[in-house]
């Protein structure tokens, strides 16, 4: 795909922030990715909208944007698709350019969570009640299994998984917009309160509150927009595949498969014409350390249990052979669902457009990527040029 | 939606196997999540297996949906391989990480939980 440009961004800080609604954020990030595309409200075709609380009945939907941006009468659809919606907005927003039905258009996505983990009606995840009453009903337990088992089978060290939440918390150090900005050792991060068998409180991300949008048009427009235009090489969104490990699943087949993040980044490279070696900056998910670990192979960049020796090398560092997460991530943000892929997607962009500032990788990269993954096994991946 | 499983002595899980592909489920579903098949039958796990992953629980869980009913006390959960059957996720009677190990020997058995009980899974032995 080489039909689709991002022509202007924006985004709310993430964080806390008291007497803000959801809404308010993406009203906010709205305006900013409006005013850097230089168009208004009335110039845009569509919109998607992605917010995981509000589908869910907590705080307005999206699409009520309108009475504050304007009642344009432009096509504007909500999304939610688990911590993946913001990526899922990204991709029928570029298909409905690339179908040439529109032009040019927002996507924008927000949250505001309750502090605390995830805490889901297991009816919604077409579970019986027994799975939440018995205290199984959480994120963080299958992300700890998950690594734990990872760590069993490919030698991944407990010092490394606190390398990635300290390189991390270094990297939202030098990012304005992120949640955390303090840096902790790695001493530290081992020696914080175990939450899940291995992983501690600073190895963890937490829902937090933010916003992201992004302006999409038709490639061959974007020069009326922006003279440093990003494209979108591909995007992708795929569901679990029979055996593979994914959240809340109270049984697994024996016979294993392979994660939904493998089928994504393959189908993205795939469409991209690109491959996982060419990739200069990427942001994949990192909801806590061994999850970006795990995600690094599984997107292609690494064999299984490699992740050792690049991590203690600095490979993923900014300044290394593949810098990954460098605005900190979601360790160092904080997960608003519905924002959460497009601040991938923005922090990208900006390193593309050679605007991260004192995060800026060296040497200008020119192709980067994004992962996003969710519950219950749901994952978006991109590709993006400049 | 039928039991969790068995009561009594030797307490086994009760799932569906696939009558056309033979995958086994838990708990019980209508429809064989890889063939689509509708010919699923309710069949029982077998009652040992082997620790396949686990993790532990050790900050409390929002409530609801958690029922324990009593104070907060850290457990752990894994998942157990039963041989040719399946991997289901459990709580564990270790609520010590360095009790446990991947590979250990694991007995389903039953629990009390809040105003009745549930399943478990406990280390064979010393495992």
């Amino acid at each position: 795909m080489t039909d689709v440009a991002i022509v202007g961004l924006g985004l709310h800080p993430f964080g806390r922030f008291d007497g803000v609604t959801g809404v308010d954020m993406g009203v906010y990030a709205a305006r900013q990715a409006l005013g850097d595309a230089g168009i208004t409200w009335d110039d845009l075709q569509f919109a998607f909208g992605g917010s995981g609380s509000a589908t869910l009945g907590d705080g307005a939907q999206p699409d009520t944007m309108v009475s504050r941006l304007g009642l344009s009468g432009l096509q504007f659809v909500n999304v939610s698709n688990g911590c993946a919606t913001a990526g899922s907005a990204l991709a029928v927003a570029c298909d409905a350019i690339a179908a040439g039905r529109h032009d040019v258009g927002l996507v924008v996505g927000f949250d505001k969570h309750p502090r605390g983990a995830f805490d889901p009606d297991p009816a919604t995840l077409g579970l019986g009640p027994w799975y939440g009453e018995t205290g199984m009903l959480l994120s963080t337990q299958f992300f700890a299994m998950k690594i734990n088992r990872y760590m069993h089978d490919f030698g991944i060290s407990e010092a490394t998984l606190a390398k990635v939440a300290a390189k991390a918390l270094r990297n939202g150090a030098l990012n304005p917009n992120a949640w955390r900005q303090k840096p902790l050792d790695e001493s530290e991060i081992l020696g914080s309160r175990r939450l899940n068998h291995p992983l501690t409180q600073y190895m963890f991300c937490s829902p937090d509150e933010g916003a992201a949008a992004v302006i999409v048009c038709r490639a061959e427009d974007a020069a009326r927009y922006t003279d440093r235009p990003v494209y979108v090489r591909a995007v992708t969104v795929r569901t679990r595949r029979f055996g593979s490990f994914e959240v809340w699943a109270p049984w697994l087949p024996i016979e294993r498969g392979h994660s939904v993040s493998v089928d994504a980044a393959r189908a993205c490279f795939e469409e991209a014409g690109v491959g996982p070696g060419d990739i200069q900056v990427a942001q994949v998910q990192d909801s806590e350390s061994g999850a970006e670990i795990m995600h690094m192979a599984e997107c292609g960049f690494c064999a299984d249990g490699d992740q050792e020796r690049m991590i203690a090398d600095g490979d993923t560092e900014i300044g290394g052979r593949l810098p990954i997460n460098t605005d900190g991530g979601l360790l160092a943000n904080g997960e608003p669902i519905g924002a959460s892929g497009l601040r991938q997607v923005y922090e990208v962009c900006l390193q593309l457009r050679g605007d991260a500032g004192a995060r800026q990788v060296p040497n200008g990269p020119t192709v980067g990527f994004t992962q996003v993954y969710g519950a219950p096994g749901v994952s978006a991946c991109t590709v993006l040029t400049r | 939606m039928t039991d969790l499983f068995t009561h009594g002595d030797a307490p086994q899980l009760i799932g569906s196997r696939c009558g056309d592909c033979g995958v086994m489920t838990f708990p019980t579903q209508a429809d064989c999540p890889r063939c689509m098949s509708e010919a699923m039958e309710e069949t029982l796990f077998n009652r040992r297996g082997t620790l396949w992953t686990f993790t532990t629980q050790e900050f409390p869980p929002k409530s609801p949906p958690y029922k324990a009913g009593v104070e907060f006390e850290p457990y752990a959960v894994g998942y157990v391989e039963f041989e040719g059957q399946a991997r289901v996720e459990g709580r564990l009677t270790e609520p010590d990480p360095a009790k446990l190990r991947i590979g250990m020997e694991m007995e389903t058995v039953l629990i009390p939980f809040g105003d009745g009980v549930t399943y478990a899974f406990q280390p064979v032995g010393n495992g």
